[in-house]
Formats: structure tokens, C-alpha cells, sequence
């Protein structure tokens, strides 16, 4: 018999906001163990949640980027269950009226295009890490995650393979980046999913007995986790190696199996209620419209129109459009400098360079466009040498810099005085006969050495072209 | 300098505050309650604070840790040096025991002062109220701690709260509920308020007489759900007795908390549970909806709701607060402003607190 994959995939996503999603506690990744933290967050009596606006925006962005339909009252829920790292006992989470419903995501693998329907997507706030220590034996509790700001994305059973997963995850993420709901850092914990699987015999439409393995934050130990998942679903239906019940199961990766955690029937009661404490949220039309004239273009349209309307190459449009950073940054340096061959190139090879010297990713990218767009202008007018530029280029990475400005202030404007190059270039020769003789005896290396010791002199502010021509000129001459 | 007193659910960083329950045994605050602030700021001393039943729910704070406090909150403005006594209102305890000691208490139109750092416990409902010798002296403390705070989402505008208290409409005709408990002091209030030209007419208390159902179970539902924090692990009480994590958590509930306290977390539970939730709590939720709509009607016509607080005029062991609270529970559920004022309670529309006080002046007028 052959079967079929039947998943479904909730995804989680830390959203990109500066604070936690009921407090001001700072919700960025690390910090030293329980430094963001408050009374609020670490759940203290007394405390009342204030609903950071920012969450509802970037869910709201989420939903229009997924296709959904935005609930214009959407209201916050309380799931209770005990754990250590839920310090008052219940999260406050959607579960009646979450901010976005009936979505879909289009996703592309071998076998063509699919689309994937997406059920809901919630705003909830994360729980806190249990931090064991082997030596003493003990667990601790760090509370900085706790409260952080999430969405959870809710797919119908459409995937069928784990190419499709991965694909789907990917295509998620480059949404969600682009339009900054969030980082997707599967590594940091800001992306992970719980896999719900259960398979059929080819052509029936039943579902399986489903089983789901959470918290899974690697693409690969995913679809390791699928095939294994897959395989002993098939088994146990066609072999009777065991029987298959509804279950949470924990993914070894390690041990590259999945071990049962708790059955349906184990399974807590939630006891879901709304939030007393949290006003229903209605979201007028101004508010909608709002979020919907900020939505970014979705990448593969700008890649397109960078290829088509701007001429790039498919390689350059492909790596700006990997970020909405240098995507952002690109458009503002052309609407400045109006060559977009020259702003890629600044982008893709001289940003680059700095951001990797910096260890930072092109989503760090802080340059300001505009300000870019000049710098390349200073250059193709030939008032910027480009040795010179590439300084002010650092520079701009360290503050918000006006480049005509700053060339000006520190020596760098590319000086038309014919008579100081000529002084220099005399110098220069008269310096070095050796490199005179030997390029008038057919050296053209011994004419760089020249060249560059009166481009140092003349501290790079000379058209190359120029000094070039007349330092030729000048050789000749002696 | 005014003394006040403040009760064991407003949270304090100067003292500790343990909510009547042996869970919070020597609890102290990292913050300081927005209403503790205010008062502060208004220039009065905090003299001490009064204990309560175990997280207020009980009918006059008979199930206190560490011993019986009923009317303990009387007890404190004896002394005739304290002008006030700040008290949370959950399940009408303060109503009850204001009632059955001659005194005023008022429990404001929900979100007109700040719950923040008070103890939860039922937060759709639980409002801070003020009990003190006069309306005049409620009223005045009551100016000082109404306001928007930044910190309490659930309130409204500064100005919405604060024309609340200042509200002084002329009370004209006064319709009285019917709840089956026509006591000397329903029957005192009715003179009087006729002898002041007020109309009187009497009324079915019809949907009203089921807000104690729907509130007992919305309470407990909320009370389950914000007394779970308490695991023995954080705060006050932690068993010795344990072998597990859920050994902790069951051994330190099971032995903090008091009788009433466990049926309302068992009551709340299964009121929540999947297999209730649409039959129990959200059919409660619809049902003070349609409470909330019977009141709108009756302000229509009416300027105010006289109806007992209390069945009599002190309880025994065998009295339950699920049941007496049916006097209570309408401006619980309905977060609508009650006034209690020689043993009888005075409702009225959102924001007629105020109004709500004249009228108790009135009351308190000696003849006539």
C-alpha cells in the first residue's frame, strides 16, 4: 500500500518589538540570566497587563502578509496550566478572537506551486527557560523571555512532505522578515514549530492517528524528524509494531528518534477564558489602513521589477532582495544617485565588505540611503576619489553622516589644482629616476609605483584618470 | 494629617499584605498600590491595615488566616482618629459588614479607580471601595484615589472617573427591588426618602435576581485561574511535605488554603473546563449581559435602585457567602456603583457615585 503525509505546522515567531508584549521590560535576545525582568512579566499580584500596540501592529502585518482576514475586535485570552517557567500559572494568549484568520501562503518546490492555507495566526506572550545545572542538580528559572512578544501561525494539514515543510518555513520567513515582524532566527529560539503528522493510504481522505513533536528550531533535524515520524507511522499501520495513539512527542536528534512525552488523555485542561484585564482591541479603518499602506512589497515582485524596470542581474537582485534592509537602503541611494548598477554594487560589494568586517548580517545595515546616494553622486562626478569614499562609507556606518559634508571637513574633495599635481608628479620623478628609466624601458609596473606615491601625496583627492595623463605627460617630458 | 486605613488585598512595599490567606503569610510587595500613592499624595497618613476574610471572599471576613476578622474593617474606624478605611470589594464583604454595623461604604462604578496593586482575584468585577462614619468622609477619600491610571488598563478617562464622584443629581423616583428580604431598614429607607419627596415604587427584581449565579461563577472561574500563581514556590507558605514538583505544588495549595477558598477554585475549575465553559461560564457571561441590560432599563425611569444588602443583621457558621451575596452580586457583575448606607444599599447608573452619596445623606439625616 502507498501512503500519503498528511502536516499541519504551528509556528512560532518572537515579533521585533523593542519591549514585551504587557510591560516595558526590554525584549531583546540574551542579557545576563533574569535582567529583563519586572513584577509584571515575573507575574506578581497586582500587577495588570497594558498591551504593547506594537504587538497588534505586527500582527496585524503578519495576517496581511499570510492573505488573512484581520478580526477588527480581536481579544486576549487566559490558558492556564503549571509549569516553573509560566510565573503566574496562565499565559494570556488569542484563543476566541485571534487578530488574523484564513490565510494562505504560496509555496514552490520540485513538484510546482502549492498553496498552503493558513488557519490563524495569534498574538501570545512566551514563557520563560529553565536553565538546569547538572552539577548541582538543580533547575532555575530565567524569566527574560517571558512575556516576550509571539505569534503563532497556524496552518491547515496541507503539507505532505518535508520538502514542502521546508519550503513553506522558508517562504515564512522571507515574509516575515521582509516585512520586520521578525528576525526568523531559527537558532535563537525566535522561529520554532511543532509538527503535527499523521499519514493515510494514498487517495483515502480520513486523517490518521496524529502525533506532534514541538519546539523543533533546526530545517534539518525537521526533516529528519518527518522521515522518522513517517516511516513509523507506516509501520505501525502496515506491521502492527505498535499502536499509534494521539501524543505530544520530543525529537532527539541526537539519538535521531522521537520519544513519547504525554498522551491526549494526560493532557491538561486549558480552561481558556478572556482576559478581564485586557480591553478588546477594535481596530478601525484608520488603523487598518495604516498597517496595509505600510506592507512591504513581497520580495519576489521586487526582484522582479530590480530585473525588469532596473536592469540588475538576477545574482545582484537576488541578494538585495534576501534583506528588506538593503532593499530599503537601495531604493533610497537610487532615488538619489539614479544609477542602479552603481548603488547595487556600492551595496553588494562595499556595505557588505564592512558588515562582515563588523560581523553584523545585511539586516543590520543602518546606512542611511539617501545619504549613500550622495556619497556614490560625489564619486561618479569624480569630487570623491573612490579610496576616500570607502572612509566616508565607514564613517557612515558609525553615525548619520552628511558625505559632502564630512569629504569637505576632512580633506577628501579631489582637487582641480593642475599646478599642485604637476608639483607633485615633479617631485615624485625627480624622486625616483630609477622608476622613470625603467617604465621608459617598457615597465608599465614601475608607472603604478610612481602613480601611487603621488596619489598618497596628494592624500587620494585626484581624478585617477587625470593624474594618470599627466603623469605620463611629465615622464615623457624628462 | 487625615489617618486612613487600607485592607490585607492593597498591596504595600512598607508592610506586608497577605490577602487573609496563609499563602501569602508575610508577603510584602515590590510596588506600592496606585490607590496607597494617591492617598499619600492627597496628605494622608496610612495608619494600618485591617485584615480580611481569605482573598476577600467570604461574607464579613470570618475565614481570615490566623483567626476569625469579621468586621474587622468596623472594628478599625471605632477609633474615631481614622476618618477612612480603604477596602476591596469582591464578593461584597465590605457592603455587608458596612451594613451590619451602621456605617457607609461605597463601591465605585468599575474603572474609576485603579486596581493596580491590589490582590486579584475576580478582576471583571472587584472594584476599590471606601468605608467610613459618613458619606462625606467616603466621598472625600473617594476624590482622592478616583483617576485614569496609566497602569490599569480597564479604566476610563481621568475626567470620566473624576465627574463620577463630583455627579450631584437630583434623586427624584427610586425603584425597589424586590429580593424577598424586606427588612427594618428597607422599610426606614423608604420613609425617609418619601419624606424627602422621593417616589418609591417597588419592583420585580425579575433577571436581577440571578446575577449571584452568574457572578459566583464568573468570580470563582477568574478567582481559580489568578490564585494558581500561589505554587509554593514564590510566595509565603511552602509545604515541607514533598517529594515532586507536583507534590510541592498540591501538598503547599492543599495546605495554605482555606475550605471556602478550595470551593471556589474547584467551583471556578470545572465552571472553565471544556466540557462546561459554553453551558456554565459563558452562558454567566451572557446572563450579566443581560443583567446589565435590565439595569438600563430601570435608569431609564429611575434615578436610583434601593435593595437590602444583607438577610440579617449578623451570620452564623451555617450562612454562606455564594447565597448572601445575591444582595451584592448585581453591582459586582454589572460593575454598575452601590452605596450602603444605614444597613441598605443604593445603586445607580455608571458614573452616579456621586449621586449615589447625596442620597445616603439623606438617609443619615436624623427626623423626618
Amino acid at each position: 500500500m502507498k501512503f500519503e503525509t498528511v502536516i499541519g505546522l504551528e509556528v512560532h515567531v518572537e515579533m521585533a518589538t523593542k519591549s514585551k508584549i504587557f510591560c516595558s521590560c526590554s525584549a531583546e535576545f540574551g542579557g545576563e540570566q533574569n535582567d529583563h525582568v519586572c513584577p509584571a512579566c515575573c507575574g506578581m499580584p497586582g500587577m495588570l497587563p497594558i498591551v504593547n500596540k506594537n504587538v497588534v501592529n505586527l500582527g496585524m502585518t503578519a495576517g496581511m502578509m499570510l492573505n488573512c482576514h484581520i478580526n477588527r475586535t480581536t481579544t486576549f485570552d487566559k490558558k492556564s496550566y503549571y509549569y516553573p517557567d509560566l510565573p503566574a500559572a496562565y499565559q494570556t494568549t488569542q484563543w476566541f478572537a485571534p487578530v488574523a484568520v484564513n490565510g494562505t501562503v504560496e509555496i514552490e518546490t520540485a513538484k510546482g506551486k502549492k498553496a498552503i492555507r493558513i488557519k490563524q495566526i495569534h498574538m501570545e506572550e512566551d514563557a520563560g527557560k529553565l536553565v538546569h545545572d547538572d552539577w548541582t542538580d538543580t533547575t532555575l528559572v530565567d524569566f527574560n523571555r517571558t512575556s516576550v512578544p509571539l505569534i503563532e501561525i497556524v496552518s491547515q494539514p496541507d503539507l505532505s512532505s518535508a520538502e514542502e515543510v521546508v519550503a513553506y518555513l522558508e517562504r515564512l520567513r522571507s515574509l516575515l522578515r521582509f516585512a520586520r515582524v521578525s528576525d526568523c532566527r531559527m537558532e535563537q529560539g525566535s522561529m520554532r514549530c511543532d509538527v503535527n503528522l499523521s499519514v493515510r493510504p494514498e487517495g483515502t481522505t480520513t486523517l490518521g492517528v496524529r502525533t506532534e513533536m514541538k519546539n523543533m528550531n533546526s530545517l534539518s533535524a525537521i526533516v529528519r524528524a518527518i522521515e522518522y515520524e513517517t516511516a513509523r507511522h507506516i509501520d505501525a499501520i502496515e506491521n502492527g509494531t505498535e499502536e499509534l495513539v494521539q501524543e505530544t512527542r520530543r525529537w532527539d536528534d541526537i539519538k535521531g528518534k522521537s520519544f513519547a512525552m504525554r498522551s491526549k488523555e494526560t493532557a491538561g485542561d486549558y480552561r481558556y477564558f478572556p482576559d478581564p484585564n485586557v480591553m478588546p482591541i477594535v481596530i478601525d479603518d484608520a488603523w487598518y489602513d495604516h498597517i496595509k499602506a505600510t506592507l512591504p512589497e513581497f520580495p519576489e515582485v521586487k526582484k522582479a521589477r530590480y530585473t525588469g524596470e532596473l536592469g540588475l542581474s538576477d545574482y545582484d537582485a537576488g541578494i538585495l532582495t534576501d534583506s528588506r534592509a538593503l532593499c530599503d537602503c537601495f531604493e533610497a541611494a537610487l532615488a538619489v544617485c539614479g544609477s542602479a548598477k552603481e548603488a547595487a554594487n556600492w551595496l553588494i560589494s562595499d556595505c557588505m565588505n564592512v558588515l562582515n568586517r563588523r560581523q553584523m548580517t545585511a539586516d543590520q545595515l543602518t546606512v542611511n540611503g539617501a545619504a549613500l546616494g550622495e556619497l556614490i553622486r560625489l564619486v561618479t562626478d569624480g569630487k570623491v576619489g573612490r579610496g576616500n569614499a570607502k572612509k566616508i562609507l565607514e564613517a557612515m556606518f558609525d553615525a548619520d553622516i552628511a558625505p559632502a559634508k564630512y569629504a569637505e571637513e576632512n580633506g577628501f574633495i579631489v582637487s582641480n589644482d593642475t599646478g599642485l599635481i604637476e608639483k607633485v608628479i615633479k617631485e615624485a620623478i625627480a624622486a625616483d629616476p630609477k622608476a622613470v628609466a625603467d617604465f621608459k624601458g617598457g615597465k608599465e609596473k614601475a608607472l603604478m609605483a610612481l602613480f601611487g606615491k603621488c596619489m598618497k601625496q596628494l592624500k587620494g583627492n585626484c581624478d585617477p584618470q587625470v593624474l594618470r595623463t599627466l603623469l605620463i605627460d611629465e615622464i615623457n617630458k624628462a | 494629617m487625615k489617618k486612613i486605613m487600607l485592607d490585607q488585598m492593597i498591596l504595600t512595599t512598607c508592610c506586608p499584605t497577605n490577602a487573609g490567606s496563609k499563602m501569602l503569610d508575610g508577603y510584602v510587595s515590590l510596588f506600592d498600590a496606585t490607590v496607597k500613592e494617591k492617598l499619600t499624595e492627597a496628605g494622608y497618613e496610612i495608619a494600618g491595615k485591617t485584615a480580611v476574610g481569605e482573598f476577600a471572599i467570604d461574607l464579613a471576613g470570618e475565614t481570615c488566616f490566623g483567626g476569625d476578622a469579621t468586621a474587622a474593617a468596623a472594628k478599625a474606624l471605632e477609633n474615631d482618629t481614622v476618618a477612612a478605611l480603604i477596602a476591596f470589594d469582591v464578593n461584597g464583604a465590605p457592603r455587608r459588614t458596612a451594613a451590619q454595623n451602621g456605617l457607609v461604604f461605597v463601591k465605585p462604578t468599575y474603572g474609576i479607580v485603579s486596581r493596580f496593586g491590589t490582590v486579584p482575584v475576580a478582576c471583571s468585577g472587584e472594584c476599590v471601595g471606601v468605608m467610613a462614619r459618613t458619606a462625606a468622609d467616603c466621598r472625600e477619600a473617594l476624590s482622592a484615589i478616583v483617576g485614569k491610571d496609566e497602569r490599569d488598563g480597564t479604566m476610563h478617562a481621568d475626567e470620566v472617573c473624576k465627574a463620577a464622584v463630583a455627579d450631584t443629581k437630583a434623586v427624584k423616583k427610586v425603584a425597589l427591588l424586590k429580593m424577598g428580604a424586606d427588612t427594618t431598614e428597607i422599610e426606614a429607607a423608604k420613609a425617609k426618602m418619601s419624606a424627602n419627596g422621593i417616589e418609591i415604587c417597588e419592583i420585580d427584581a425579575g433577571v436581577i435576581a440571578s446575577a449571584n449565579a452568574a457572578w459566583n461563577m464568573l468570580m470563582c472561574a477568574e478567582l481559580c485561574n489568578n490564585v494558581s500563581r500561589y505554587d509554593g514556590i514564590k510566595y509565603g507558605y511552602r509545604t515541607k511535605n514533598y517529594k515532586s514538583l507536583d507534590e510541592l505544588y498540591t501538598n503547599s495549595r492543599t495546605e495554605a488554603f482555606g475550605p471556602l477558598l478550595k470551593t471556589a477554585i474547584l467551583y471556578g475549575s470545572d465552571v472553565l473546563s471544556s466540557k462546561n465553559y459554553m453551558a456554565k461560564y459563558d452562558k454567566a457571561m451572557r446572563v450579566r449581559r443581560v443583567i446589565a441590560e435590565a439595569f438600563a432599563k430601570l435608569f431609564a425611569e429611575f434615578d436610583a435602585v434601593l435593595l437590602p444588602t444583607v438577610s440579617k443583621s449578623a451570620y452564623t457558621a451555617e450562612d454562606s457567602a455564594f447565597a448572601e451575596n445575591k444582595y451584592t452580586a448585581p453591582a459586582s457583575v454589572t460593575g454598575l456603583p452601590a452605596v450602603v448606607a444605614d444597613g441598605v444599599q443604593l445603586m445607580g447608573p455608571a458614573f452616579s457615585d456621586g449621586t449615589l452619596l447625596g442620597l445616603a445623606e439623606i438617609l443619615a439625616k436624623e427626623g423626618k
